[in-house]
């Protein structure tokens, strides 16, 4: 294979030498052009990658009958009672599409609020054990939430009795997610210029105050970055909200979850509610895309 | 760069200060600096303490006593709930069904992320569509996931068996899932097809990094695709690679959803995981002290793997003087 793409790149390679001999190659042309091979390629890995996903989509829209009949077949005739029913007024999706979306917001918010107020007096004043407290953050990175998962399920229902509500998940995934946001946002906000604090003291205003006023509106994309990771994370979390929601209070995926073991039988019924539960993160996936990718690279850069 | 920011922060401060005799870092100063610190650190600290420290203190304390969940911890039994855990087979086959997840992980995405980023790491039609359809199943639940692949890997009338079937092979007769010798390879594929999108974005941004001018000198130098991607491509990624290693390795320790909704950790314990065992013993049976050890016992692993990470792997990168 190796050899192939050898040639393959080298005949696109010496195409463009021809093409423009004195020309400076644009950034990353240098061994650029695809070849029918890396098409072909790419083509496997999108099938390979969408191909369970379509699947599922394709599945809802077909009978138990037509799914047993022929597993590999496309929808004929195509039926729309298994989304139907899952859209219906009366079905729990909506309760879990709910309590999942205030879940996550309020994760969010909790998490790029605090994260912010935290990181500012790291990232800008001086003080004796600024790293020492900055160290208190780099740890948590360290302890996992499957490591507390007991504790905090045994503490959440007695002791802080927020059992089965929305704070008692919230609050747990906001303080599972701090670390990682402070440890992102610093660097963001030491990385603003100092002449904006001096400008803000000639004109009188308190650190509060140039906090509210300068620092925060100037934070917008750390605070989106970090606020979307917090709602991917929440949205897609499933073994706290396994322990600590019942009945009504459950989430999207505990939903799916139930209704693919409740409704074994029904496996059209299954493909249709996964494949609706899907959507809500794949919309604010493509919409956010560019922050997500960020995010996660930052993260990686650290 | 932190002082320099500081420093000319604090020479703002002593210029105006004339000007703002309350902004002085006198006696009063200083103690309005800690006031306004704590206010502002303050909520993360105490969620912090109220949702990590306890409970991580907790699980310590559980780990030691024979409890059941209900009334307070008397019944102190030392270390007896480490040594059950350490010579439970169910746990210690977790233990190993995690180290089987961490290398296989590593070991399958890393070659096919690479070839995939370096695939994808040139001017081609459709490039920014491939982009964002090869990062999809990683921003899908892996529950959602999870009960796709569930049905597709279904005995018989699940379309990989109708597939295999197509071409003469026949699955197991209990399917993939339910037959104890391909569960967690099993498990582990269908793991690389959620995360192998990761893998692939995080390395065409450490692409991005590579000057164009290292790729014009070796093309200067007549050197092949190949050669260029050996030499100069893949040893600059190594930073990015390493630290995606080591992402990697952090979430296999910790694998369970995806487990829980395949298999719950069957056939016959051939895919529980530390997370599955530890959550297993203290929902389903109660053993809070049994949960407690098997708790600090992952920590500990995690912990160690993480240090020794650090020590043999991601140290290259500040000797190398990489960022």
């Amino acid at each position: 294979m190796s050899a192939d793409m050898d040639t393959a790149a080298g005949r696109a390679r010496r195409d463009q030498a021809s093409d423009r001999p004195d020309q400076r190659p644009a950034r990353k042309r240098t061994f650029s052009g695809g070849s029918p091979l890396v098409y072909a390629i790419a083509l496997v890995v999108v099938a390979v990658t969408l191909g369970p996903v379509m699947y599922g989509v394709l599945g809802g829209f077909r009978t138990n009958a037509q799914l047993a009949e022929d597993p590999s077949g496309l929808p004929s005739p195509w039926v729309w009672s298994n989304y139907a029913g899952v859209l219906a007024a009366d079905s729990p999706f909506w309760g879990y599409f709910l309590n999942s979306t205030i879940i996550a917001v309020v994760t969010t918010a909790v998490v790029v609020v605090f994260g912010i107020m935290a990181a500012y007096p790291l990232a800008r004043y001086r003080f004796r054990g600024r790293e020492a407290l900055f160290m208190v953050f780099v740890i948590g990175l360290l302890f996992p939430a499957t490591v507390a998962i007991i504790p905090l399920f045994i503490l959440i229902t007695q002791n802080y009795q927020m059992g089965n509500t929305w704070w008692g998940v919230a609050l747990p995934q906001a303080a599972f997610a701090l670390p990682m946001t402070v440890v992102i946002l610093r660097p963001f906000l030491m990385a603003l210029p100092t002449e904006l604090e001096e400008a803000a003291q000639l004109d009188g205003t308190s650190r509060i105050g140039f906090f509210w006023r300068i620092l925060l509106p100037l934070s917008g994309p750390g605070m989106v970055t970090v606020g979307v990771l917090a709602f991917v994370g929440s949205w897609n979390a499933y073994l706290l909200p396994l322990l600590l929601l019942q009945g009504d209070m459950r989430t999207l995926p505990l939903g799916v979850a139930d209704f693919s073991s409740e409704h074994s039988a029904d496996t059209a019924g299954v493909f249709a509610f996964t494949t609706l539960a899907m959507i809500p993160a794949l919309v604010f996936f493509l919409a956010m895309q560019k922050r997500i990718v960020n995010g996660l690279q930052g993260a990686v850069k650290g | 760069m932190t002082d320099t920011v500081v420093r000319s922060a604090d020479r703002a401060r002593a210029r105006s200060a004339d000007r703002r005799p309350e902004g002085r870092r006198g006696r009063a100063g200083v103690w309005r600096q800690r006031a306004e610190i704590a206010l502002f650190v303050t909520p993360a600290l105490a969620l912090l303490v109220a949702f990590i420290v306890v409970p991580i203190a907790t699980a310590v304390q559980m780990s030691l006593y024979r409890w059941k969940g209900f009334g307070p911890m008397v019944d102190f039994v030392g270390l007896r709930n480490y040594v059950s855990v350490l010579t439970n087979e169910v746990f210690t086959d977790a233990v190993v069904h995690n180290l089987i997840i961490v290398a296989g992980s590593i070991l399958l995405q890393l070659p096919l992320g690479l070839a995939i980023a370096l695939l994808l790491n040139r001017k081609m039609w459709g490039q920014g569509l491939l982009r964002t359809i090869i990062f999809v199943p990683y921003v899908l639940a892996e529950v959602i996931a999870g009960v796709v692949w569930f049905q597709l890997l279904q005995p018989q009338y699940g379309v990989i068996d109708t597939m295999l079937a197509g071409v003469g092979l026949h699955g197991p007769e209990q399917g993939f899932l339910g037959t104890p010798e391909y569960a967690l390879w099993t498990v582990l594929v269908v793991l690389t097809w959620k995360y192998l999108g990761l893998a692939v974005i995080l390395f065409l941004a450490g692409l991005q990094g590579v000057p164009d001018e290292l790729y014009e000198a070796a093309q200067l130098d007549g050197a092949t695709w190949w050669q260029v991607q050996r030499r100069i491509t893949i040893p600059l990624l190594g930073p990015t690679m390493r630290t995606w290693g080591f992402l990697s390795m952090i979430g296999s320790l910790q694998l369970f959803d995806m487990v829980w909704i395949l298999t719950g950790g069957g056939p016959a314990n051939a895919t529980t995981t530390m997370a599955t065992f530890l959550v297993n013993e203290g929902t389903k049976r109660q053993n809070f002290g049994i949960a407690g050890a098997a708790s600090v016992v992952l920590f500990v692993i995690a912990l160690v793997l993480a240090l020794a990470y650090q020590k043999f792997i991601l140290s290259r990168d500040s000797k190398e003087g990489g960022r």
